[in-house]
């Protein structure tokens, strides 16, 4: 981190007395400010993360769109309706049970699937759904593998060894079989933890249960910079000093980690995103009829040969989305570390 | 290097046991999920219940049942509460297209991986790196049941390039056998091939300007011997460690999706239908045999990685 400014801003050609100017003003910006600059100049990593706070802004308007435009809701059939596309008058869902395909006006804009739903309206309310668990299991692995991550890195002993292997039991499980079962068997019953209890349709279930599927992935990176933190200097002056551990795992420890957390999270959204899919086309993700880009894609696989649009249209959606994220993700981790942002430079 | 081989295998078989444990009390616990109404159909009269409860035992202590069910497993008895049918043998039937599906697509995803690493890596901020990079995101960002359904679709039914899903036993047909694992190993392989073509693009990158290369190179040795012998060969090394785990993890039940998608009838697929009907003897039989995997290889990954890297086996 040192040398940062240097290879950040080498001295190139005549412009090297304003360079070294600024070089100065460089010197003392934070590691947070540098990071943000380094963002800013990777066009397509800030390109790909305004295109995903754009499909979240799509997905919030989803009642506007619902009411004023396409006139109906994500769970209205319209099996016996009859839209008007280019003057010609035709069935919502023919006879023999083929939607209409994207009308590209207000009513149907995306078709219709073969119950007569509008897609493109549970499409956004799908999207809703559907981020608000990537987005919320995201954050609450982060939450938890913080706190696990430092008391297994700060205390060591048993706390560690607990935790360390609780945690490479969740990590041998089959991920996707360990979601499924938990999912099927909660749907069921629904969960009850001490005085809060949670339904079994409520989405909710896939959120924690995505949440506790990933902690170990991001738990264990900490723990082990936590290890590597509290020997350093600092924290044993903080220790001279008196401080107990619960302060320094606050004001020592956490903001060291902080560039960790911002690296991991929006990996961690599009990974959620991805296993809510997965859980939803095998039937214990979110419940049916509420829609989700997962249960919407699996409606579609299933009628794929009679409307191959119910399939590929959330599916497309989905990939975009998962891929604003990743290229966003790694804008930003590049951004945080400048050595991987060397790597990319070669 | 033996105390090591031993902790790691006595750390395993801990790891199984609690895993299995899990497994069991996951389903019974839960509430609504009495296994005797599903074993009596529709509408059984209260006598029947009891009388199903107390042949396969549900009346008993919960660790009673555990331990039968894991005396069951090991022994090979254990029979599906919905189906009735044996699962070890239904297991057995299974395996190999699991691993017909796994081994191949492992096969696949290396050498795509291996060649796209390398070739971007050589063609670094050129065009060509930034189009492959871009076609490896998408790879990672696609679920797989979504690509292998058009897939499906599209080069199966609609198209006819392949056949539309099912397996095909090898020792009845190879030809067919191989025709029909092409559409499940490519949809399979596509995420692996994304993840570790940029891992391997940035290893290279990373070595590419050490001082052994250049040496290499002053040597005179020709470009071509430099990347395969010299480069290639070190940053092969955390990837070849990752192909040992997401091996293991895809025979270990990560080819669940794949499984169900072009239908091949393997532990997957079977494991999915068994969670669908609360069948707690299959689940339990399968994560256990896919939790196996996954620790058998994370245990021979650590024990090669501490032969090649003495340093290892200190911390």
């Amino acid at each position: 981190m040192a040398t940062e400014p240097a290879t950040e801003f080498a001295l190139e050609g005549p412009a090297a007395f304003e360079e070294e100017a600024k070089r100065a003003k460089v010197a003392g910006l934070g590691p947070w400010r540098l990071a943000l600059r380094r963002l800013r100049r990777n066009k397509s990593a800030l390109a790909f993360g305004a295109l995903f706070l754009l499909i979240v802004a799509i997905c919030l308007a989803a009642p506007y769109w619902a009411d004023h435009i396409a006139h109906t809701d994500p769970f209205k059939n319209h099996l016996t309706d009859r839209v008007e596309v280019g003057g010609e008058t035709k069935d919502v869902v023919s006879p023999d049970g083929a939607p209409i395909g994207p009308t590209w006006h207000g009513r149907f804009f995306l078709g219709a699937d073969t119950n007569g739903r509008d897609i493109a309206v549970r499409l956004l309310y799908g999207g809703r759904t559907s981020l608000e668990i990537g987005i919320g299991a995201a954050l609450i692995t982060a939450l938890l593998s913080v706190i696990f991550g430092v008391m297994a890195g700060y205390f060591r002993g048993i706390a560690d060894t607990v935790i360390s292997r609780s945690l490479d039991l969740i990590w041998s499980f089959p991920v996707v079989l360990l979601g499924v079962a938990l999912g099927t068997a909660l749907a069921l019953g629904g969960l009850k933890i001490g005085p809060i209890e949670i339904q079994g349709d409520s989405k909710l279930i896939p959120t924690l249960i995505i949440a506790v599927v990933y902690i170990p992935y991001m738990a264990r990176p900490i723990r082990g910079q936590v290890l590597g933190l509290r020997e350093k200097e600092f924290v044993e002056a903080a220790r001279a000093q008196g401080a107990g551990p619960v302060r320094i795992m606050f004001t020592e420890i956490l903001p060291n980690l902080s560039s960790t957390i911002v690296v991991f999270l929006p990996l961690m959204i599009a990974n959620a995103i991805l296993l809510e899919a997965a859980l939803s086309f095998l039937g214990a993700g979110v419940r049916p009829p509420n829609p989700s880009w997962g249960t919407m894609i699996g409606d579609g696989v299933e009628k794929i040969i009679t409307a191959p649009h119910l399939a590929i249209v959330p599916g497309l959606v989905l990939v975009l989305t998962v891929l604003a994220l990743n290229v966003f993700g790694d804008g930003v981790r590049d951004a945080l570390d400048p050595r991987a942002k060397l790597h990319l430079e070669h | 290097m033996a105390r090591f081989i031993v902790r790691r295998v006595l750390g395993m078989a801990v790891v199984l046991f609690a895993i299995s444990v899990l497994v069991f009390l996951i389903f019974n616990v839960i509430p609504n999920g009495d296994p005797a109404l599903r074993i009596a159909g529709r509408h059984p009269t209260k006598g029947q219940l009891e009388a199903i409860r107390s042949q396969w035992g549900f009346d008993q202590p919960v660790y009673v049942q555990y331990g039968k069910t894991m005396q069951q497993i090991f022994s090979g008895e254990l029979v599906s509460y919905s189906t009735q049918v044996n699962v070890i043998d239904e297991i057995k039937n299974d395996i190999p297209r699991t691993f017909a599906l796994a081994i191949g697509a492992a096969i696949m995803w290396m050498a795509f991986a291996t060649a796209l690493g390398l070739y971007t890596a050589m063609k670094a901020g050129k065009f060509s790196d930034r189009f492959l990079t871009v076609l490896a995101l998408i790879g990672i960002s696609m679920p797989v049941f979504w690509i292998g359904a058009l897939m499906n679709y599209y080069l199966g039914f609609k198209w006819k390039i392949f056949p539309n899903g099912g397996y095909v036993e090898f020792t009845k047909s190879p030809v067919d056998w191989f025709y029909h694992l092409i559409m499940p190993w490519t949809a399979l392989s596509l995420l692996f091939i994304g993840v570790y073509s940029r891992i391997l693009r940035s290893n290279v990158l990373d070595t590419i300007n050490d001082d052994y290369v250049r040496t290499a190179r002053a040597k005179g040795l020709s470009e071509r011997q430099v990347m395969l012998k010299h480069v290639l060969r070190n940053s092969m090394i955390p990837i070849i460690s990752l192909w040992g785990l997401d091996f293991g993890a895809v025979l270990g039940g990560g080819a669940i999706l794949t499984e169900t998608v072009f239908d091949l009838q393997g532990v997957g697929q079977y494991a999915a239908e068994s969670i669908g009907q609360l069948d707690v003897p299959p689940v339990m039989a399968i994560t256990i045999f896919g939790a196996f995997f996954i620790v058998f290889l994370n245990t021979v990954v650590d024990i090669v990685y501490a032969w090649l890297d003495p340093r290892i086996r200190l911390t």
